[in-house]
């Protein structure tokens, strides 16, 4: 009897310990940081699209500070290895978790059927799901202001542009671009050089050196090294980085650049998550969310066209000016946006020819 | 005019790297051991060369120091394949493999550096002969190596007793054995110089001609010179021909596109392999000197008793 006696008494205290324990690392673990995972597709390295979605990481940690703790995994490459990085995440207790590139789309989906309880924001993908949020940036509108200026500071009335894939987002940089070089110089064209690779700095030299030669003066690429930008220092030419700022490759061609800018939207996503009122959403920011600006200008550019400028990019923020505002006629001739119209989103999304002013043909997927 | 000139002297600085990559591993190929790590051996030389270059300011220590890398590279190579007897084909892509991780660990520090760009070296007179002035004579200095490395292994090979040996040994290494030649030692030789070249492939990638130094940039050119041998039946004037056919054809279609050609891209950019795979194979299409260039040995792994 006695011993019985004991035993209830001390299954009791057991179980009062635990519900105390138990309420106390509830209490504990709700002022723990929130963990945010990012999986990058290339090394973080010193100017580039992962280097600038690491910016946007460091963002994230300053704003929130000691309310979250983030982890990102670099050099991840697209198919079965994202996979297995991004459930190694949400398995690891991760809330957050950012899937920075395209290819990264599908194995983001599957993870995130199986843990419905964490929350995923990819890059620059189009298929969503309830715990699954699409972002993406409107770069065309930086290089719509890129191209303004190369259209005052050319001499030959022709820009090279360096691609990498004949994907919408590339075709929308080389028109917004054309669009916004012949918007100040009519006679203005491009040319184009698809390299078929994001990643061969020996081919995107090549590539540079035979725009310059062939007359061009001022080139821009939308590759991921820097090797354009240096090109055309070496040449005494003009550049325009892409990503990050690159002039300190090209002190003297580096006119400017489309920057990009994921910390404040990294920030307003972790911020909705921890307050319990995240959404489904497909973000699609521009200059107007500050997601997309240009570096500083180089000193060679002149006051007039800095002005010029920047009241364009004013007024692309106001919503005012649309670097595809009708009439906007395709390189055969064909009309793709009727006067007083502006492309809408689905049609820029699936954009597959080449405005007026750029030469060749497009390589069809 | 100047289109053509600009084009060819394109295609020879976009040929060199192979040049040197190939011409080293015919070299090792003769001698009967297949190095199928030639990409990770030129990617650890431009990261080793870029590094070397950019810490001491001095782009001779990093032509040095290239080389060296493509030495211990293939070293780890020999030691595998000649001493401890592994399979040649397995090794090769280890090292390879081994090379991409370390040449993209060692090369953290240096992805934002730039190197100043070295000035093409113009031949007094020679450069001043029209069309052909501009498209040979006015290089940077590591083109003029490459040619006398052309120059160099075509004597060592035909004309030159020790090269006749070494191609004896990759004909039968037996037969060289018993005659007496040290086959293994004969083997390591030709294995550490092919890795040096491939090593100076890559800092003529990484420090002369970008120059910049990123993961990865070595960008397939490894395999294309491993291709290049078969394909120029291990002659060392088609390996040449091939190179810059390979340079001339990638350079041009850039040309093509640049001047609005109306072809897609794709089929553009798959150009300079077909091109080069179907010129090679026509000028060596014939079996009886196939069979006579083709190191008999190639592969096999040899263990003198």
């Amino acid at each position: 009897m006695r011993t019985d006696k004991r035993i209830t008494r001390r299954i009791t205290g057991l179980a009062v310990g635990t519900a105390l324990g138990l309420a106390l690392s509830g209490a504990a673990y709700s002022q723990e940081p929130v963990k945010v995972g990012f999986v990058y597709v290339s090394p973080i390295g010193d100017a580039g699209w992962t280097y600038q979605h690491d910016q946007g990481r460091k963002e994230l940690e300053k704003a929130l500070g000691a309310k979250v703790t983030t982890k990102a995994v670099e050099n991840v490459p697209e198919g079965a290895d994202a996979e297995r990085v991004i459930r190694e995440f949400a398995a690891g207790g991760y809330k957050v978790v950012f899937t920075t590139s395209f290819g990264y789309m599908n194995p983001t989906i599957k993870v995130a059927e199986k843990f419905p309880s964490t929350v995923f924001m990819h890059a620059t993908g189009y298929k969503s799901a309830k715990n699954v949020g699409v972002v993406n940036a409107r770069f065309y509108e930086g290089r719509y202001l890129t191209g303004v200026i190369a259209g005052k500071m050319t001499k030959s009335n022709s820009a090279g542009y360096v691609a990498a894939f004949p994907i919408p987002e590339v075709v929308q940089g080389i028109n917004a671009f054309a669009q916004g070089m012949r918007s100040v110089n009519p006679k203005a064209e491009v040319k184009v050089i698809w390299v078929n690779s994001w990643f061969d700095p020996g081919r995107e030299r090549e590539a540079a050196n035979t725009l310059l030669s062939q007359g061009a003066d001022i080139i821009t690429h939308h590759t991921d090294s820097t090797a354009v930008v240096q090109a055309a220092e070496e040449k005494g030419k003009y550049a325009f980085g892409y990503h990050s700022d690159m002039s300190k490759y090209g002190p003297k061609a580096h006119l400017t650049a489309t920057t990009h800018h994921w910390g404040g939207y990294y920030t307003k996503a972790v911020q909705d998550v921890m307050a319990g009122k995240w959404k489904t959403t497909n973000v699609w920011g521009g200059i107007k969310e500050g997601m997309i600006k240009l570096a500083p200008l180089n000193p060679a550019v002149p006051k007039d066209v800095a002005d010029l400028v920047a009241a364009k990019e004013k007024d692309i923020a106001a919503g005012k000016l649309h670097p595809f505002q009708g009439p906007v006629k395709d390189n055969e001739g064909k009309e793709r946006v009727a006067a007083g119209k502006t492309m809408g989103d689905e049609e820029l999304s699936k954009m597959d020819f080449y405005v007026e002013g750029v030469q060749g043909k497009l390589p069809k997927k | 005019m100047d289109t053509i000139v600009a084009i060819l002297a394109a295609a020879i600085v976009a040929g060199t790297p192979l040049v040197f990559a190939a011409l080293g591993e015919l070299v090792t190929e003769k001698a009967g051991v297949l190095n199928l790590g030639v990409e990770g051996t030129m990617l650890v030389g431009a990261v080793s060369g870029f590094a070397t270059a950019a810490t001491t300011g001095n782009v001779w220590f990093g032509v040095l120091a290239g080389m060296v890398a493509g030495v211990l590279m293939s070293g780890i190579f020999a030691i595998l394949t000649l001493n401890l007897m592994a399979n040649q084909v397995a090794s090769g892509l280890a090292l390879t493999l081994f090379g991409v991780g370390l040449s993209a660990f060692m090369g953290k520090p240096y992805e934002s550096v730039t190197l100043a760009a070295q000035a093409p070296l113009e031949i007094p007179l020679l450069s001043q002969i029209p069309v052909l002035g501009p498209v040979l004579f006015k290089h940077q200095i590591l083109v003029y190596v490459s040619w006398a490395l052309f120059a160099g292994v075509s004597w060592f090979l035909y004309k030159s007793r020790a090269g006749l040996v070494l191609r004896s040994i990759g004909e039968s290494p037996e037969s060289a054995h018993a005659i007496g030649y040290p086959v293994i030692r004969i083997r390591y030789l030709a294995t550490l110089f092919g890795g040096a070249m491939a090593g100076l492939g890559g800092v003529h990638l990484a420090e002369f001609y970008t120059p910049l130094w990123v993961e990865g940039m070595v960008a397939g050119r490894g395999w294309i010179a491993l291709a290049l041998v078969v394909f120029a039946t291990w002659r060392p004037a088609r390996v040449m021909v091939g190179a810059y056919l390979f340079g001339g054809v990638t350079i041009a279609q850039f040309f093509a596109q640049g001047a609005g050609v109306t072809i897609t891209a794709q089929f553009l950019s798959s150009l300079p392999y077909l091109a080069t795979i179907i010129v090679l194979v026509f000028i060596s299409r014939d079996m009886a000197t196939i069979r006579l260039n083709a190191p008999v040995s190639l592969g096999r792994p040899y263990r003198p008793d």
